[in-house]
Formats: C-alpha cells, sequence, structure tokens
C-alpha cells in the first residue's frame, strides 16, 4: 500500500499534521499539494516549516512564485497558480531544489505545471469536508517517498 | 547636479526615468503588459519576462531623447534587485549592468518596497521621519517604521497572502476580471459594504499582523458555494456579485486602515505614508486620510502613477543611495525574496 487518508477538524490540526510530516523528513522530499483555493495548502506548509524550525512566516508565494525558508532543513516553497498551465518551472529556473539534499520542497497547485515532473514525490489531495475540516489522500510516488509513507503511518498509527 | 537613469522590471510593469538630483522628473515611461496577461486572469512570468525583454531597450532610448540627456551626462544607472518575479527582475538589472559598464557609470540597485516608500516622500516633501509606511500591494503588505533616511524597521506583514494577491483572486472568483483592483472597486460602488461581515478574518488574533487567506476562501464559499469550489458555476447575481466586492473591499481596507492607525499611534508619530499598487484604492485612500487625521497624523499618498509600479521611485531612492555613496557590484544579483 502506498497511501494514506488523514482527516482534519481544524486549521491547527492541519498545522500539527504539517509538523508531523516534517518530523520525518530527511532532506530531499517533494510535496505536491492538490486542493482548491481555501483547502489548507498554506496552513500545512505553515506546520511543515514550523516543524523544520522555520520562525519567519511563510507567506503566499504567488506573486514571486518560489520562497526559500533556511531551518532544519532548508523549505523551498513553490506556488504554479499563476502559471495557468501555460509554463513550467524548469523555464523559469526554479526546479534545480527538487529533491535537492537539504531540501524539501512544497508546490502548490502542481497541476499548473506544464510539463518535467519528477518522478519521486509524494501527492498531497486536499478535500473539503465541511467548512472546518479536511481530508488529506497522501499518495506515495516512488522508492524514496513509499519509504516516507511507511515511517508516516508507523507515527500515526495507521496501516499503509 | 546629478542626473540618475532608473529601471524598474519587478512584476508586470516594465519602467524607466530620469530624474535630476531625485527631484525633477525628466522621463517616466512605463510600458504596461496588462493588456498581455488579462486573459490568463494573472501575471504569467514568462509572458512577463519576455515582455520586459522586448521593451526595455526601446524604453531606455526614449527615456534619454525625452529628457535630452546624453548617456555620458549620467551620474549612475539603478535598476530595482529585490523583491519580485525573479526572471523579470533579472531582464531588468541585467539591463542596467550591461548599460552602467557601456557607459562607465555605477552600478544602485535599489529594494522595491523602499520605493514604494520614497515615492510617498517625493511625493510629500514636507513630510518628516519618523512615520509610519503601509506598502500595499500584489506581493507586499508591510508596515514599515521609518525612523530616518534608510532605517526602515518592519512592524507587520501578512501571514498568508498579500493584499493585492487577494484583490486579483476575489475579482476572479466573483469573474469581475483582471487587474482585481479596479473591478473590484468598481463593482463594490454598487454593492452594500456590511452584506458580508469578513473584517475580522483579515485581522488575526496577534493584533499585530494581517491574513487575507481566510477572506478569500469566505469570498470562495460566497461565490461558488462550500462543495464546489472555483470552477462551480457562480451561484450570485449582480447584485451580490456588487455586495460580496463591496464587503471584501470594506474588510481589506479596514483591516489595513485598522493596523496601520494602531502602529501609528503606537510610535508616536505625526506622519503615515502609503504606497504600493493597492494605494490606488480611492476607499484606502480616503479611509486612511480620514482616520489618520483623528489621531492627528497627516497622510502622504502618493499620485496614482507613483502607486502603481513606475521608475520614478527606483530613482528617488536611488538618489539617496547615491548621496550615501551606497554603489553596487556588476556581479550584484537579483533577489526573489527579502527574509
Amino acid at each position: 500500500m502506498d497511501s494514506i487518508e488523514w482527516r482534519s477538524d481544524s486549521p491547527e490540526s492541519t498545522r500539527q499534521f504539517g509538523a508531523t510530516l516534517a518530523s520525518i523528513c530527511e532532506g530531499g522530499e517533494i510535496f505536491f499539494l492538490n486542493g482548491d483555493l481555501g483547502a489548507g495548502k498554506t496552513c500545512l506548509t505553515q506546520g511543515l516549516a514550523k516543524g523544520l524550525g522555520i520562525d519567519t512566516p511563510v507567506t503566499s508565494p504567488t506573486f514571486v512564485l518560489h520562497c526559500q525558508y533556511p531551518g532544519r532543513l532548508e523549505l523551498n516553497h513553490y506556488d504554479a497558480y499563476r502559471l495557468d498551465g501555460s509554463g513550467n518551472l524548469a523555464g523559469l529556473g526554479l526546479d534545480d531544489l527538487f529533491g535537492a539534499r537539504g531540501s524539501v520542497a512544497v508546490v502548490e497547485w502542481p497541476e499548473m505545471l506544464a510539463a518535467d515532473v519528477p518522478s519521486d514525490y509524494m501527492e498531497v489531495e486536499i478535500r473539503v469536508d465541511s467548512p472546518e475540516s479536511r481530508i488529506f489522500c497522501l499518495k506515495a510516488h516512488g522508492v524514496g517517498h513509499r519509504r516516507f509513507m511507511s515511517r508516516l503511518a508507523e507515527i500515526l498509527g495507521v496501516a499503509a | 547636479m546629478s542626473l540618475i537613469l532608473a529601471i524598474e522590471s519587478s512584476c508586470d510593469e516594465t519602467a524607466v526615468a530620469i530624474l535630476r538630483d531625485g527631484r525633477e522628473v525628466l522621463a517616466s515611461l512605463v510600458a504596461s503588459q496588462i493588456d498581455l496577461h488579462r486573459k490568463f486572469g494573472g501575471v504569467v512570468p514568462e509572458v512577463a519576462c519576455r515582455a520586459h525583454m522586448e521593451v526595455l531597450l526601446p524604453l531606455v532610448d526614449e527615456a534619454l531623447a525625452k529628457a535630452g540627456v546624453q548617456p555620458e551626462e549620467l551620474s549612475a544607472v539603478a535598476s530595482t534587485n529585490r523583491p519580485g518575479l525573479i526572471g523579470a527582475l533579472l531582464v531588468g538589472l541585467s539591463g542596467a549592468k550591461g548599460l552602467a559598464f557601456a557607459w562607465d557609470k555605477p552600478l544602485i540597485t535599489v529594494n522595491h518596497i523602499e520605493g514604494h516608500i520614497a515615492a510617498a516622500q517625493f511625493s510629500c516633501p514636507e513630510m518628516t521621519c519618523p512615520y509610519i509606511a503601509l506598502v500595499v500591494s500584489g506581493g507586499h503588505t508591510n508596515i514599515f517604521l521609518v525612523s530616518g533616511q534608510g532605517k526602515y524597521e518592519s512592524l507587520a506583514q501578512t501571514l498568508d497572502d498579500a493584499a493585492g494577491e487577494a484583490f486579483d483572486k476575489a475579482a476572479k472568483l466573483l469573474d469581475l476580471g483582471f487587474p482585481g483592483g479596479p473591478a473590484i472597486s468598481k463593482a463594490a460602488v454598487n454593492g452594500n459594504p456590511k452584506a458580508y461581515p469578513w473584517l475580522n478574518t483579515c485581522l488575526p488574533k496577534d493584533g499585530e499582523n494581517f491574513s487575507f487567506s481566510g477572506l478569500k476562501t469566505a469570498v470562495l464559499y460566497a461565490a461558488r458555494g462550500q462543495k464546489a469550489g472555483r470552477k462551480g458555476p457562480l451561484l450570485l447575481d449582480e447584485q451580490g456579485v456588487n455586495d460580496a466586492a463591496a464587503s471584501f473591499q470594506y474588510a481589506v481596507v479596514r483591516a489595513l486602515v485598522k493596523r496601520t492607525v494602531a502602529a501609528a499611534k503606537q510610535a508616536g508619530v505625526k506622519w503615515i505614508a502609503l504606497g504600493g499598487g493597492v494605494a490606488a484604492n480611492g476607499e484606502l485612500r480616503e479611509t486612511m486620510a480620514a482616520e489618520g487625521k483623528k489621531i492627528g497624523c497627516q497622510v502622504a499618498i502618493p499620485p496614482m502613477n507613483l502607486c502603481t509600479d513606475n521608475a520614478v521611485m527606483i530613482a528617488v531612492r536611488a538618489q539617496e543611495l547615491y548621496e550615501s555613496g551606497a554603489f553596487d557590484e556588476l556581479s550584484v544579483s537579483a533577489v526573489a525574496r527579502c527574509i
């Protein structure tokens, strides 16, 4: 099995989930966050950042496309919203840090990327269940992220 | 006497200006790319970079001709190098480097946000330090205490989305088009600002900063329902859209004014400066002036054309840096975001 479902009932528990993901990160992880406006992509990323020991506020990278934060591991936060399927991160020189050692990459709106997505990554689909609650569906792609998934399942006490 | 040629290309505008002594505008040109971007509902970075490249040098030539200035007469070449779209910044900065090298002039790099603050100082020379500055645009929502020339202390910022970005996203959710600011303002004229109680979503509990992500979600739910998402059908009629636009604008403007006025009161300053594209919003200008007055603060607001991105503001800030001898090597790089 290479997928897990996890439910959050508040922004706070979403942040906590992000911190849990961070606690497993060793560098090289790539998270693709799929979810509508307001689903909680930035919220999850904020929790992940906190878990990586990043104190500066993680703000939306929609305008600048890419924000970088130093921490226990460096966080590279991408937002492809404005690319609208017409561009790619590589064309902008922004994909150099995908899977880099000592770095964790989070990509919001990955479906807006035209092409050149990596093969080893974690797909995170966020479904809005009610105004407060969200269902996170994680699906591991590639060997590296399947290993990540097993550790996550252990910590959450669920069968992956 | 000094003559500075400045280039701005951090987002969707390519702009070139030539100023004498940081006060007299000899030329100010802005090649707007808005039409290119309108069909995408936002700035598409690759489009932005290509367009900057096409217009930059013709714009420099035109500015020199308009100002009646020969390159050898210039004192320095300046360019925005942070923060912004990295590719867009690189076009302007590389152009400035090339010109500085070819003309054998010093290079000065300018922080775009400091440029927006400089625009207020330029428009209102009687403003004295210390003052509180609110810079609010597509990529930034920051409150600074400016205690002296070049002395900026960040007091507050958005915890998630920038205010201008929220305008663009809300306008898209309400099918109002791009750019979002003017579109929302136009619809808001005929709407009820009290239709939706959204102000508190913009004011996080820390009592200092801003948050516009929750507001965006609130607009999404009002416009498309809770389940359908942004691709669902628009559930509001024309009046409903106007009401949502008016309530959205009310929430953003009131949040910005509330935090800024509180910061001014706390710092005990006599002046508030506004800058950035969202400062072109009429509602924000009027509300800030009125609320500032209540605590004895005058409000310095640049004219519309100096609120949106322009190169005059870059030249004004570059003049200060020129006077203090803050020149850059040609190896200086562009920075997308200042952490």
